[in-house]
């Protein structure tokens, strides 16, 4: 039986009050409820405040380098799928420098779920925007305010078809780990984009900014495969801000089922056969 | 007109190597590669050795491109000069290679499609018309087999055997019997139009030797296959000229060799994948040119930094930038050795010829997974699109080695787990993740022996000392260099790393039938570098010339960082085009 403290690791070094913390906890609890050992669990992470995550818990890790979390995930994923691959990224990391992974990471529709630290502002920097920093958000290097628009991810990730588009919420973390929850079991790449505040660098984007903002979706009146209705969903940012399964897609397949060589066994496992080796060498007499 | 500086003749029957050279030109898109493809290996099944080079320019159709197959009955693995038969499929080939052919050579070309009124080459010699485009469609039934009608119509000039022709145009286009069939009418159609109205007139008679066929390799192919050889499962690649071929050739054997090939949406995520799926545990391939290296940069130093064995080909084309994308270059050495911030420990490599290629792939999988860093194999698009003849190549002789690699069972013999342990030789035991018994961690900051970010710098300095321990271990597998013709003083000695082998040994050859004392030195194991060997091989020459196709002699720059030696000069190019044996002579007189 899983438990916990199974998963909980060493000292942090977050801000008091950083949004960090619940979502560390949130990604603990949905680990231990899912019942993985945690070396069944592999985080691959970035760089910035919320890559540190993984060296707070106890199962494998690889803290690979800004923006490039998604690429390291893929290949561990794509070289043995028995492995529950969770990239751990920020916004700065996930929709600015690695934005390109982003998008083709959703158009090859791995088994990976990413779980973003959104607070629409660089931490490890110190109070830089990010690409989804409110235009006018003024920092000491935009000293007249975000002109750029903000990057929608859950418009984009929809826009590319992604199967799991979802977003939580540090403030309601039962609700966060049920969604952590569900992305881990959805085949094919999930996202999930929580909000969190960072106490000591936006100072716009508060706990309680949030907080009266955002609502929960209505599984009874809200139909996640509708994408049409997802895609208005997305654009839904200001006075209300609606939490949940924004976008659900099932039956896409995932890129390792898709993938013919490994329909039986892991890559890592399939042993190093030479054999036929030297019928390769006969199409060049 | 230019002729040769070395006369490429050779009359069989004459007591004289034979030597023989045939050059196709044409517009991108008019096939010259299929049709050197398809003449180089009838006479490879025929016994000869060939040789084939491309050189052909950035664009899908027109231009001016041309395909070189050199058949010898010995050695080759060079191009020289001079061409004895030249296939003209359009006029800018006559324009610009004429001058090449020497007399009693040929040039095919149809002279009912192409004037020669207003060409720059006046008096042309030995032409040889033939009305290729006619044939095409008279006997294939399409212009599009004038092709298949050069083929056969240089065949029929030398009066070689027909048949091989046949059986390699119905195995090109066997799927489709009847257009196996129309090539096969439309060479025999250009081979009996050469053999009756020109053959007289040639009189360089060619046949089949007595001997076993032998395979024909590209330098891609070749390293590919050796991936294959070495057990690697996983590559990532983005597109890149002229490094592309290693991945098609690997995503074609995909399914029934068990790997998997990923195209990234770039270099970046390219050699992030590889970093990913060796980390995971299987052995991870990429390969780009130097614009695409300069991209995997960061990628590099994370796979040094997390212990990573990853292996990196390097196909080398002229720079800075774009360059010439479709050229050849070894512009990319010191870059490659210095290549990505701080200090880690890297293995170099860098094949002279095709086998050496395949080969050297099982080297670069086994030092990587040895020493758990990155190994970075040096071609250029010299090795990578030409083609050599090889008797065999030995799957087994590629051993395989993973390094220290923990088990379930290990893991369970000990205390716990840490990733990157301190130990004697630098190399921490490696367990993969999913292994019951162990946590993998690593990250590309600092870490500590767990794999946890740390700060203390008194780790941070262990850690330093821990990696670059691991050099010792590579250095002291290091191949020594390739001497040829070295083992007493010499006068001259060649030295050179990569492709420049073929052409660096003729000319040493060369040297020594005329009299000379040469000798060759050739590096295919550059990094860590083997000083002592080319301090010992330095010593016992008279004069050093590097052979380097770049403009400012990195190996010789290295050689000086390293050993402390100067070479006596430096023989360079950087056009673009690979060297010569003529051209290295010719520099050194």
């Amino acid at each position: 039986m899983v438990e916990l403290k199974d998963y909980q690791g060493g000292e942090t070094a977050w801000c008091p009050g950083c949004g960090n913390f619940m979502l560390l906890r949130a990604v603990e609890e949905a680990l231990a409820g899912l019942g993985l050992e945690p070396h069944e669990v592999l985080l691959v992470s970035g760089i910035g405040q919320s890559s540190k995550l993984p060296h707070y818990m106890k199962c494998n890790t690889f803290n690979s380098l800004h923006g490039r979390t998604l690429s390291p995930a893929t290949g561990a994923r794509l070289a043995n799928h028995e492995l529950t691959v969770i990239a751990i990224a920020g916004d700065g990391d996930c929709y600015g420098e690695g934005g390109n992974h982003f998008l083709h990471t959703i158009r090859r529709n791995v088994n990976v779920t990413v779980v973003v630290h959104n607070n629409q502002v660089y931490g490890l920097t110190k109070g830089q925007a990010s690409p989804t920093s409110e235009p006018g958000f003024v920092t000491k290097v935009q000293p007249g305010g975000v002109f750029e628009s903000a990057f929608n991810p859950l418009g984009v990730a929809i826009a590319l078809d992604a199967g799991f588009v979802a977003r939580g919420f540090v403030g309601e973390k039962a609700h966060l780990v049920d969604l952590i929850q569900r992305a881990v079991r959805h085949k094919g790449f999930a996202l999930v984009d929580v909000l969190q505040n960072c106490p000591s660098f936006n100072k716009l984007n508060t706990f309680k900014w949030y907080k009266d903002r955002v609502y929960r979706l209505d599984d009874k009146d809200y139909d996640p495969a509708d994408r049409m209705a997802a895609f208005q969903k997305a654009q839904e940012w200001g006075d209300r801000i609606p939490l949940g399964l924004i976008y659900n897609h099932t039956n896409r397949p995932a890129m390792e089922e898709q993938e013919p060589v490994i329909a039986q066994t892991p890559l890592v496992k399939q042993p190093i056969d030479r054999s036929g080796f030297n019928k390769l060498l006969e199409e060049f007499y | 007109m230019g002729r040769p500086l070395i006369s490429s003749h050779a009359r069989m029957g004459e007591n004289m190597a034979l030597d023989f050279k045939i050059k196709l030109g044409g517009a991108a898109g008019q096939g010259m590669q299929s049709v050197c493809h398809i003449l180089s290996h009838v006479f490879a099944r025929g016994g000869y050795r060939v040789f084939s080079v491309q050189d052909y320019q950035s664009r899908i159709r027109g231009g001016h491109n041309t395909s070189t197959i050199r058949i010898r009955d010995g050695y080759v693995t060079a191009m020289t000069e001079g061409v004895d038969i030249l296939i003209a499929l359009n006029k800018e080939t006559i324009d610009i290679h004429a001058g090449e052919v020497p007399r009693g050579g040929a040039i095919i070309y149809d002279g009912e499609k192409i004037s020669l009124d207003d060409s720059p080459q006046k008096n042309i010699p030995d032409l040889v018309s033939i009305p290729l485009e006619r044939l095409a469609r008279e006997k294939g039934g399409d212009k599009k087999y004038v092709n298949s009608v050069a083929a056969g119509a240089a065949l029929g000039l030398m009066r070689y055997d027909f048949q091989p022709l046949a059986e390699m145009l119905k195995e090109m286009f066997g799927k489709k019997t009847s257009d196996a069939d129309a090539n096969v009418r439309a060479a025999r159609a250009g081979y009996d139009s050469a053999l009756k109205n020109f053959h007289e007139q040639f009189d360089r008679d060619l046949a089949p030797l007595d001997a076993n066929r032998r395979m024909l390799i590209s330098g891609n192919e070749a390293l590919a296959l050796g991936a294959l050889a070495a057990g690697c499962k996983f590559m990532s690649a983005y597109p890149m000229t002229p490094s592309t071929g290693i991945m098609t050739y690997l995503a074609g054997k995909s399914r029934e060799w068990g790997l998997i090939v990923e195209q990234a949406e770039d270099e970046i995520a390219a050699i992030n994948m590889a970093v990913g799926a060796a980390y995971a545990g299987v052995r991870a391939l990429t390969a780009t040119s130097g614009g695409g290296f300069c991209l995997m940069v960061e990628g590099l130093g994370l796979a040094g930094m997390t212990e990573t064995p990853i292996v990196i080909v390097e196909a080398q084309r002229p720079g800075p930038s774009t360059g010439l994308p479709t050229r050849t270059e070894q512009s990319d050495l010191e870059f490659v050795l210095h290549a990505a911030h701080g200090e880690f420990p890297r293995a170099v490599l860098a094949p002279g010829t095709a086998e050496e290629a395949f080969y050297i792939m099982g080297r670069a999988f086994n030092l990587a997974e040895k020493y758990q860093t990155p190994v970075i194999v040096m071609s250029d698009q010299h090795l990578a699109d030409s083609c050599w003849t090889i008797d065999d190549l030995d799957v087994n002789k590629i051993t395989i080695d993973r390094g220290q690699l923990l088990t379930e069972k290990d893991l369970a013999k000990q205390d716990g787990y840490r990733r990157h342990a301190f130990t004697a030789s630098g190399v921490s035991p490696r367990a993969l993740p999913g292994t019951p018994g162990a946590l993998v961690v690593t990250d590309s900051d600092e870490h500590d022996e767990e794999g946890h970010l740390t700060e203390d710098l008194g780790i941070r300095t262990r850690m330093v000392q821990k990696r670059m321990k691991k050099l010792e271990g590579l250095s002291s597998e290091i191949a020594p260099p390739r001497i040829f013709c070295g083992d007493k003083k010499v006068k001259t000695l060649l030295i050179g790393w990569g492709s420049t082998y073929g052409a660096m040994r003729e000319a040493v050859d060369t040297m020594n039938s005329n009299g000379g004392s040469a000798a060759m030195m050739h590096l295919s194991e550059i990094w860590p570098f083997p000083s002592a060997h080319v301090t010992g091989a330095m010593e016992k020459a008279e004069e050093c010339f590097v052979v380097e196709n770049n403009a400012t002699g990195q190996l010789a720059r290295i050689i000086r960082t390293e050993t402390g030696k100067t070479v006596t000069a430096k023989i360079l190019k950087y056009d673009g085009l690979p060297f010569s044996p003529e051209y290295i002579l010719k520099s050194l007189k």
